[in-house]
């Protein structure tokens, strides 16, 4: 009896602490940008934080997996308290662009980033740029042994040489491009020609650029920032370096993380101030420095060592449209790559 | 007329019949029915979700839902959570008896230390069982040292979800049928014995078949959380119902396919809730005679005491020893590497905090509808009871999307606020208390209640002072499983909580996102340390046995 009656008074204490709670949380105060980010934290945490103390905004972050945001923002509607979207990917920003819940961005923002790494209805802007390449052993191979495109690379003599990660998130968005840019049939005869050469499985790109690196095989298809972390860590001498297909085609693809403002924000004006300071020579160096991503400022350039974007190939595709990953898992299965 | 107004309520009450024993029942009080009522209504939310988005679905939906792919998802997923459950009850029900009935030696040792890898997080234990297991994993690397063996076989696909989910679910089972085991009365297994029959005969003729409720409810929880599970299929790449929901919205941001295949899922949840209804059947469990239940006796091991001890030390090896090295292993790494590691105090209070208030309002919300169940049973009750269900089945994400759709949109004061959060919890792991209640009421026998009704007490009264405090144990244990379940919740901590509000789970989350594997063993060590404190003081000993004998 005694602990029923002090379980009801504890009970009764709870459920006032978290009216009072939910209370207190409900109103955001003035000056306020509340930010998606599918990026994370450990990664734009200190950019977003001294973007609070130049400016004095309160900057309010929900963390979170990109696509599971970009779902929560779909089912908030009108009444979603997001003031912008940081994206991990574009497919994420162009399903938020497609139900027209994006506000148009100001042409003095758009135009700092190439046409190519942002909406061609000017609804979001790439950030920063993940470059699909072939990595090689330079021990056992030079640039000029590696073909045009990665056609080539269906030729017998690669055959047992080849590593790639069927299961990773982006190898599956290359092939996406690939099945976009060349069609379902050529996509389908490249995978076909690749499984020929028995080409060996890992499960991610850093385990591709170490295989390649200890001569376990001689090429991999990888995006190029793992490279980098492994000359960070082993010095120069690592003997992996990138190749971006001369030919161009879908291997030479350049993906973005990007950013857009939610029609529904109370703070436009706010949102495009913080995409400026993204934008900015000293937040475009951050994600170079920390990512190893390409800056997409056009006034700021790559980083020591990097193939400058405007000489990579690579192939005009609208990014928002590399959604549709069904069809290439259906396609890797069909091919027996799954 | 006037010989029906001279019947009073109580007279009326001690005429008619109880169903259980043949006799019939009186109405639910409207203080039972209407509370319960009303955490079926929420507890159905994810479920009118799914059917709104999935409305929008047109005739590729049924041409979505009839390929062969589906029915592929359909048995995988089945045979995933027929083989955990199987796995675990092989693991815990043997457990159960050796530490509740035997001369098993530090028996509450291995209760708390079998009970523990409950608290690892599957998507913790996956990366675990990949890092240490996997082709080139820790173990490939001693064996190389030791005789220069390159590569272990894959373990990835169902081999690897199977161990994953069942060395960190079982313990789900064993804390029912512990709690059953002490709940029995020894009364009936004695005179199996003074009847001639030898220890095993009478566990598999007397003991086991009066486990079969808490043995039932532990298989549902373990198998319904093996459907939801997302942790463990998408580290050991196993394709299951959850995981291809998943990839719905990360491929192709389709929230209308995923609803379908989130229908398609509970659909599945429905026939095992349905098998699990047949076991039940109408028997009764509690004792039918007055007085008060004695200890059970004993039982020595003699010379099954080696093997007892070595089947238990295994278990626990290879569920919470591994894990935890390895957890410590990359934290020394992080730690020699000179990482500077974020304090995570705050997040330890958070989590705690919320998954606390989560645990007493499941149990305050699985109190009306498990008395409803266990005391009126009927088509009605048994409905109400099964609804609970709808959301513990689901994915994670869907639960918290529909809590995203509903809260933004029709309970805006709410939405993104701690309160919702609780909900969210509780509509994630209400069954885990339910069930718990379930079974402790099930061996409360209803004439004690009856005779307080009998001598004036309103139906309040009586479960205040009768019913809660015989199953405060069952209570206690409730609330503690969803506490535990919650510590470890991801997606709708995520996506619901207070914009800031970081928990334990968030940050490891964070620390993994970017294989930061150093990173997240600090958070992930003191999540199954906190954890682990509240699950000593579950076995406090004078929580040890249910409250047969308490009644004074």
């Amino acid at each position: 009896m005694k602990l029923t009656l002090s379980l009801a008074i504890g009970l009764l204490g709870l459920v006032g602490l978290v009216l009072t709670a939910a209370a207190c949380a409900g109103q955001p105060p003035q000056g306020t940008l509340t930010i998606y980010s599918g990026r994370n934290e450990n990664l734009v945490g200190p950019l977003l934080q001294r973007y609070a103390k130049d400016t004095g905004v309160n900057v309010r972050v929900r963390y979170g997996d990109t696509a599971e945001l970009a779902a929560t923002i779909l089912e908030e509607g009108d009444n979603s308290p997001a003031d912008v979207f940081l994206a991990q990917d574009a497919g994420a920003l162009g399903a938020i662009a497609q139900v027209g819940r994006f506000r148009n961005l100001p042409e003095s923002t758009l135009r700092k980033v190439d046409e190519r790494f942002r909406s061609p209805k000017g609804e979001w802007v790439g950030l920063s740029g993940r470059a699909r390449v072939v990595a090689y052993n330079t021990n056992k191979l030079k640039e000029s042994d590696l073909p045009d495109s990665i056609a080539g690379f269906i030729d017998p003599k690669w055959k047992g040489k080849i590593g790639w990660a069927p299961t990773n998130g982006s190898f599956q968005a290359f092939v996406t491009a690939l099945r976009t840019t060349e069609g379902e049939g050529n996509a389908s005869a490249w995978l076909e020609g690749i499984k020929k050469n028995e080409p060996k499985n890992y499960s991610n790109n850093i385990a591709i650029v170490d295989a390649i690196g200890n001569g376990e095989i001689e090429v991999g298809f990888v995006n190029h920032y793992y490279l980098y972390t492994f000359l960070r860590e082993r010095g120069e001498k690592f003997p992996v370096r990138n190749y971006h297909p001369r030919g161009g085609g879908s291997g030479a693809m350049v993906n973005v993380a990007g950013i857009g403002v939610l029609k529904t924000t109370k703070n436009g004006p706010a949102a495009e101030r913080f995409i400026d300071f993204l934008l900015d020579k000293e937040a475009q160096q951050y994600f170079a420095q920390e990512t190893f991503e390409y800056p997409l400022a056009s006034a700021v350039p790559a980083p020591q060592g990097f193939k400058p974007l405007a000489s990579i190939n690579a192939p005009k595709i609208d990014l928002s449209s590399l959604a549709d990953l069904n069809g290439t898992l259906r396609l890797l299965r069909d091919r027996g790559v799954l | 007329m006037t010989t029906q107004a001279g019947v009073g309520p109580s007279l009326h009450t001690s005429t008619v019949e109880r169903r259980s024993g043949g006799r019939r029942l009186p109405p639910p009080p409207a203080s039972v029915w209407v509370p319960a009522a009303l955490v079926a209504a929420v507890m159905l939310l994810p479920l009118a979700y799914l059917v709104v988005r999935a409305a929008g679905a047109g005739s590729e939906a049924l041409e979505f839902v009839f390929r062969p792919r589906t029915a592929g998802l359909f048995l995988r997923t089945a045979g995933l959570a027929l083989a955990v459950t199987v796995a675990s009850a092989a693991i815990a029900i043997p457990l159960a008896w050796l530490t509740v009935r035997t001369d098993l030696p530090f028996r509450r040792l291995w209760s708390v230390l079998a009970t523990l890898p409950l608290v690892i997080p599957t998507y913790v234990g996956g990366f675990v069982i990949v890092a240490s297991l996997g082709p080139r994993g820790l173990l490939q690397k001693l064996l190389e040292s030791l005789w220069g063996i390159e590569r272990l076989p894959e373990i990835y696909g169902f081999p690897g979800a199977m161990l994953a989910l069942t060395l960190f679910t079982y313990p789900y089972l064993l804390l029912t049928v512990r709690a059953g085991l002490q709940g029995i009365d020894p009364a009936s297994e004695e005179a199996s014995r003074s009847l001639g029959d030898g220890p095993w005969a009478t566990f598999f003729r007397v003991t086991l078949p009066q486990l079969r409720p808490a043995i039932a409810s532990g298989s549902l929880i373990v198998a319904l959380y093996t459907l939801s599970d997302f942790g463990a299929v998408s580290l050991l790449r196993f394709d299951s119902f959850t995981r291809a929901i998943y990839l719905q919205y990360q491929g192709s941001f389709d929230r209308t396919m995923a609803a379908v295949l989130a229908l398609l899922l509970v659909v599945l949840t429905l026939a095992i809730l349905t098998a699990e209804g047949w076991s039940r059947g109408r028997r009764m469990y509690h004792r039918s005679t007055p007085g008060a239940a004695r200890v059970a006796r004993t039982l020595t091991l003699g010379r099954w005491r080696s093997p007892a001890l070595l089947f238990c030390a295994g278990v626990v090896f290879l569920a919470l020893i591994v894990p935890v090295a390895v957890l410590i292993y990359w934290l020394s790494q992080g730690l020699l590497a000179g990482n500077a590691f974020k304090t995570v105090g705050g997040a330890a209070v958070s989590s705690v905090y919320a998954s606390g208030l989560a645990g007493i309002v499941a149990v305050a919300a699985a109190l009306p509808v498990s008395l409803l169940s266990v005391r009126w049973p009927g088509k009605t009750s048994a409905l109400l009871e099964r609804a609970t269900y709808s959301g513990y089945a689901l994915p994670g994400i869907v639960v918290a999307l529909a809590l995203v759709f509903f809260g933004a949109n029709y309970a805006t004061f709410l939405y993104q606020t701690l309160a919702l959060l609780v909900v969210a919890y509780v509509v994630r792991f209400l069954p885990q208390a339910v069930g718990a209640a379930r079974s402790s009421l099930l061996q409360v026998s209803p004439s004690l209640e009856d005779a307080a009704r009998s001598l004036g007490q309103p139906p309040l009264g009586v479960m205040a002072k009768i019913t809660i405090p015989l199953i405060r144990n069952g209570l206690l244990a409730g609330a503690a499983l969803v506490f535990l379940t919650a510590m470890k919740e991801l997606p709708a901590t995520l996506l619901l909580s207070p914009i800031g509000f970081k928990t334990l789970a968030t940050t490891i989350w964070t620390a993994t996102a970017e294989g930061f594997f150093a990173e997240a063993a600090l958070p992930a060590l003191i999540l199954i340390l906190v954890s682990g404190i509240s699950l000593i003081f579950m076995f406090h000993p004078a929580r040890g046995r249910t409250g047969h004998g308490d009644v004074e």
